[in-house]
C-alpha cells in the first residue's frame, strides 16, 4: 500500500486516459451512447408502430388528406435533413481542431434545427386551427404524440448543440473538441433518420379515408 | 483509509463535496460499493413494505366476507404490492447485487459512469417515494400492476395517473443503469477476462442489462399513452374515439415478459455462483449456462401474447404464442439440469448460502411446470385470472428469484461487511421461509383450480374455499417471521464488535474474493491478470498430477490468497484516478418527482422540474468528473 497514491482528485486527464485502456479500444461513452440509441429505436418503434396500427381508424374528421401540406412539410425535413450535412462539417472542423469553423458548423445546425421546430409549431398551430387536436380523433393523438416526441428530440439535440457551442467558447471542452461533437453528433443524426422514417409513414403514404362506421 | 479526502474545488456554484465517509457522503457518492448498499437498504425498505402490504391482503382473506379493508382499499394495497414487489424490491435489489459486484467480478475500479450511476440510484429511490405519496393525495394507484386499459384510463381517481408518472420515474433509473452497467461488462474487464472467463452473474447481468435497454422503452410509450388518455383527454385507448384497449395489453407485455426474465435471471446467475462454490465444482457445463441465459433473453421477446390467451387474439395466434412459451422452457430446463449436474458428486456443504440456493431451484421448477400448464392454450383458459395464477407466479417470482436473493445476501455478506451472517439464524430462517411460502402459495394452487378469482377481496362461505385461505395466512406470516429472523440476524451480526475479518469464509472461486473484505475504494490494489474461469480458485489449487485430485497450489507460486495482487499485473505504483463525490445526480434527480408532480397540478411545476433538472446537468457537465487538485 505504500507506494500506492490514491488520489481521488489528480487533474482531469483520468477520462482521456481511460478511454485508451478499455477492452473493446471503444470508449465508454461511444458504448453507451450506442445503447441509448438502440433504446430509443425501441421508443420510436412503439410509437411508430401505433401510428401504424391506428391508421385510417378515425371516426371523425379532419383526416390526414385533409391537413397535410407536403410540399411545406418537404422544405422543413430538407431543412432538418441539411443539418446532418452541418453536423458532419462541424466534427471535421473539430477533427482538424479549427475551433471557430467547427462552432460556426455547430451554431448552424443549431439554427437549422431551429427552423425544423418552428416548422412544427406552425404546423401544429394550423392544424389546430383547422379543428384537429389532440383529443379530436384518433388521427389527432397518434399525430401529434409521435411527432411531438420527436420534436422534443430535436429540441433536447439543439440545447446540446448550442451547449457544446456555449461550452467551447467559455474554454470548457478539451482541446480535443472532436469527442463530444461526435457523440452530440450521433445523437443529432439518429433523429435525423428517425424523421425520414415519420415523414415517410405519416405524411407520404397516403391513409385510407374514413372507416366505415 | 477513514481520513481520505479530496481537495475541495471552488469551481461551480456549489462547492464540491469532499467527504469520503460520515452521513453526508452517502447523498454525494459515486463509489459503486455505496451505491450497491444504498440499493440494498432502500430496496429492502420496500420489501418491508410490500410485504406488510401482502400481510393486510392475506388478512383479509383469512376469513370469508372479510372486513379488515373494504373494496377500493384492497384495490390500493394489492396493487401496490405488485409495484413494489416488482419495480422497488426485486429489480433495484438485483441492481444493487450488479452496482457492488459486477466492478469487482470483472476486475474494474468503478463502473463506466459512477455519477450516473448515483443518478440512477436517486431516481429509483425518488420514484419510489413518489409513487408512496399517491396514498396521501388522492389513492394509490388500483388497477393492478399491469394496469390494464380501459379500466386504467377510466378510473376516476388519482392512483393510474400516479402509477403511470411512477413508473416512468423508476423506468429512466433503470434505463440508466442498465446501458451503465452493460458498457461496465463490455469495456471495463480485467486484462485476459474473455467474455467466456466472465463468471455467470456477470453474464446473466449482461443479459439484464440488454434486456432492460429493449423493454423498458417499450413500456415507457405505453405508460406516455396511458398518461395522455388519462391527463389531455387523448384517444389511444378509448373505444368510443376507435382506441383498442388491446394494444395496451400488447404494449404492457411486450415489456411485461422480458421483464419476468429481468427479474429471476439476476437469480440464475447468484445461484450459478453459489452452487459451484458449495460443491467444491466447477459450474456443470458453464457454456450451456450462459448460452441458455441468452436465449432465454431472446425468446422472452416472442412470448407475450401468452399472458393474452383469454382476450380472443383468434386461435392461430393463441397457437403460436403456446408454442414459444413450451420453447422457452427448454433453455430454462437446461439450467436446471446444469445446477444439478454442478451438485452431483460434489463436496457439498449446506451452508445458508447453499441452502437458499438450491431451494431456489426446487421451487423455481414447481413454479416453472405450472408455467408450462399455462402454454397449453385450453388449460390456461381454466387457469387464467384464478389464484392459479397467483401460485405460479409467486413460486417463480419469490421461489426463484426472493430464495435467490437471500442466497446472494448471505453469500456476500462477509464480502461486503467482512463479517458473516450467523449461519444457525440463517439454517433457521431458511427452514421458516420454506415452510412458509409452500404453505402460503401451495395452497393458491388448489383454490385457483376450484375457481376462487383473484383480485376479489373478499369471498363468500358457501363457496368452501376458507380453509386453504387460512392455511395461506398462516404460511404469509411464517414467511415474516423469517424476514424478522433476517433483520435480527443482520442486527446482532453488525452490532456485534468486529473479529478477526474472514477474507475468504466460503473457499470461493470468483475475482471478488481476491480483494480485501470489505473492499478498499479502489478495489484492487493491483488490477489482477485473468488466465482462467474460477480465476481465483486455479490461484488456489492445482490439480496433483498422479490422484487428479485438487491440492493447495504451493504458497508463493502465483499470488495465492486475498489481498495479494498479480505480479503481472498492470497499475503497480500507479496512482489511481478515482472519481470524486458529486453533488448534481442528486440535484438533476431531484427534478423528475417534481416534474411529475406538476403533470398533476400544474404547469408552473413542470418547468420548474425542468430548470432543476437542466441546472443538475449543466452542473454535471461543467464539473470534472476528478477534482481538480
Amino acid at each position: 500500500m505504500s507506494d500506492l497514491a490514491i488520489t481521488p482528485g489528480h487533474g482531469a486527464a483520468g477520462a482521456s486516459h481511460d478511454e485508451h485502456t478499455t477492452t473493446t479500444g471503444l470508449p465508454n461513452t461511444k458504448l453507451a451512447m450506442w445503447m441509448f440509441l438502440s433504446s430509443e429505436c425501441m421508443l420510436f418503434g412503439a410509437l411508430i408502430s401505433t401510428y401504424v396500427l391506428y391508421r385510417g381508424s378515425s371516426m371523425t374528421g379532419p383526416y390526414p388528406a385533409d391537413v397535410f401540406d407536403i410540399p411545406y412539410t418537404s422544405v422543413s425535413s430538407f431543412v432538418l435533413l441539411a443539418s446532418s450535412l452541418t453536423m458532419v462539417l462541424a466534427l471535421a472542423s473539430a477533427q482538424k481542431r479549427d475551433v471557430v469553423r467547427m462552432r460556426l458548423w455547430l451554431l448552424a445546425t443549431a439554427l437549422l434545427g431551429l427552423t425544423f421546430v418552428g416548422g412544427q409549431v406552425y404546423e401544429f398551430t394550423t392544424f389546430y386551427d383547422e379543428g384537429l387536436s389532440i383529443t379530436t380523433n384518433l388521427f389527432g393523438t397518434t399525430f401529434y404524440v409521435l411527432t411531438g416526441f420527436h420534436g422534443v428530440h430535436v429540441t433536447v439535440g439543439i440545447l446540446m448543440l448550442l451547449s457544446l457551442v456555449g461550452l467551447s467558447s467559455a474554454d470548457r471542452l478539451p482541446d480535443d473538441a472532436a469527442f463530444p461533437v461526435e457523440m452530440v453528433g450521433l445523437y443529432w443524426h439518429f433523429v435525423d433518420i428517425v424523421w425520414i422514417i415519420i415523414f415517410t409513414v405519416v405524411y407520404l403514404i397516403p391513409t385510407p379515408g374514413p372507416a366505415p362506421a | 483509509m477513514a481520513s481520505l479526502s479530496v481537495p475541495a474545488s471552488g469551481r461551480g456554484s456549489l462547492r464540491r463535496p469532499s467527504a469520503l465517509t460520515g452521513f453526508w457522503s452517502w447523498f454525494t457518492t459515486v463509489d459503486h460499493k455505496k451505491i450497491g448498499i444504498m440499493y440494498g437498504v432502500a430496496a429492502f425498505a420496500f420489501f418491508i413494505v410490500g410485504g406488510l402490504e401482502a400481510l393486510l391482503i392475506r388478512a383479509q382473506l383469512a376469513q370469508p366476507d372479510g372486513t379488515l379493508l373494504n373494496a377500493d382499499e384492497y384495490n390500493q394495497i394489492f396493487t401496490m404490492h405488485g409495484i413494489t414487489m416488482i419495480f422497488l424490491f426485486v429489480m433495484p435489489m438485483s441492481a444493487a447485487f450488479f452496482n457492488y459486484m459486477i466492478p469487482l467480478m470483472v476486475g474494474a475500479r468503478d463502473v463506466a459512469f459512477p455519477r450516473l450511476n448515483a443518478y440512477s440510484f436517486w431516481v429509483f429511490a425518488l420514484g419510489g417515494l413518489f409513487l408512496y405519496s399517491s396514498f396521501f393525495l388522492g389513492g394509490a394507484p388500483n388497477g393492478g400492476w399491469f394496469g390494464y386499459a380501459p379500466n386504467s384510463t377510466t378510473d376516476p381517481s388519482i392512483g393510474m395517473t400516479f402509477y403511470a408518472l411512477g413508473l416512468l420515474i423508476t423506468g429512466i433509473a433503470s434505463t440508466a443503469g442498465a446501458v451503465n452497467l452493460a458498457v461496465t461488462v463490455v469495456n471495463m474487464r480485467a486484462p485476459g477476462m474473455t467474455l467466456f472467463r466472465m463468471p455467470p452473474f456477470v453474464w446473466m447481468g449482461l443479459v439484464v442489462q440488454f434486456l432492460l435497454v429493449f423493454a423498458l422503452p417499450i413500456i415507457t410509450v405505453a405508460l406516455f399513452q396511458l398518461l395522455f388518455d388519462r391527463r389531455w383527454d387523448t384517444a389511444f385507448f378509448d373505444p368510443t374515439r376507435g382506441g383498442q384497449p388491446i394494444l395496451w395489453q400488447h404494449l404492457f407485455w411486450l415489456f411485461g415478459h422480458p421483464e419476468v426474465y429481468i427479474l429471476i435471471l439476476p437469480a440464475f446467475g447468484i445461484i450459478s455462483e453459489v452452487l459451484p462454490v458449495f460443491s467444491r465444482k466447477p459450474l456443470f457445463g458453464y457454456q450451456f449456462v450462459i448460452f441458455s441465459g441468452i436465449a432465454i433473453g431472446f425468446i422472452g421477446f416472442g412470448v407475450w401474447a401468452h399472458h393474452m390467451f383469454a382476450a380472443g387474439l383468434g386461435p392461430v395466434a393463441n397457437t403460436a404464442f403456446g408454442v414459444s412459451t413450451a420453447i422457452i422452457a427448454i433453455p430454462t430446463g437446461v439450467k436446471i439440469f446444469n445446477w444439478m449436474g454442478t451438485m452431483h458428486g460434489g463436496d457439498i456443504k449446506f451452508a445458508s448460502p447453499m441452502l437458499y440456493s438450491v431451494g431456489a431451484v426446487m421451487m423455481f421448477v414447481i413454479g416453472g411446470l405450472s408455467g408450462v400448464t399455462h402454454a397449453i392454450v385450453p388449460s390456461d383458459y381454466q387457469q387464467t385470472d384464478t389464484y392459479y395464477i397467483v401460485a405460479h407466479l409467486h413460486y417463480v417470482i419469490f421461489g426463484g428469484a426472493v430464495f435467490g436473493i437471500f442466497s446472494g445476501l448471505y453469500y456476500w455478506w462477509p464480502k461486503v461487511y467482512g463479517r458473516k451472517l450467523n449461519e444457525t439464524w440463517g439454517k433457521v430462517q431458511f427452514w421458516i421461509l420454506i415452510i412458509g411460502f409452500n404453505l402460503a402459495f401451495g395452497p393458491m394452487h388448489i383454490l385457483g383450480l376450484q375457481g376462487m378469482i383473484r383480485r376479489e377481496y373478499t369471498y363468500p362461505e358457501t363457496l368452501g374455499l376458507t380453509f386453504w385461505n387460512q392455511m395461506s395466512t398462516v404460511g404469509a406470516f411464517l414467511i415474516a417471521t423469517s424476514v424478522a429472523m433476517f433483520l435480527v440476524n443482520v442486527a446482532r451480526t453488525q452490532m456485534k464488535p468486529r473479529g478477526e475479518v474472514v477474507e475468504d469464509p466460503w473457499d470461493a472461486r470468483t475475482l471478488e474474493w481476491m480483494t480485501t473484505s470489505p473492499p478498499p475504494v479502489h478495489n484492487f490494489d493491483e488490477i489482477p491478470t485473468v488466465h482462467a474461469l474460477d480465476e481465483f480458485w486455479h490461484r488456489k489449487y492445482v490439480e496433483d498430477e498422479r490422484s487428479g485430485r485438487l491440492v493447495p497450489a504451493q504458497a508463493g507460486a502465483a499470488g495465492a490468497g486475498p489481498g495479494e495482487g498479480d505480479a503481472d499485473g498492470h497499475g503497480g505504483g500507479h496512482s489511481i484516478h478515482l472519481p470524486s463525490p458529486s453533488y448534481w445526480p442528486l440535484v438533476s434527480g431531484l427534478g423528475l418527482p417534481i416534474m411529475a408532480y406538476g403533470v398533476l397540478y400544474s404547469w408552473w411545476l413542470i418547468g420548474a422540474g425542468a430548470l432543476v433538472v437542466l441546472i443538475g446537468f449543466y452542473g454535471w457537465a461543467i464539473e470534472p468528473s476528478v477534482a481538480e487538485e
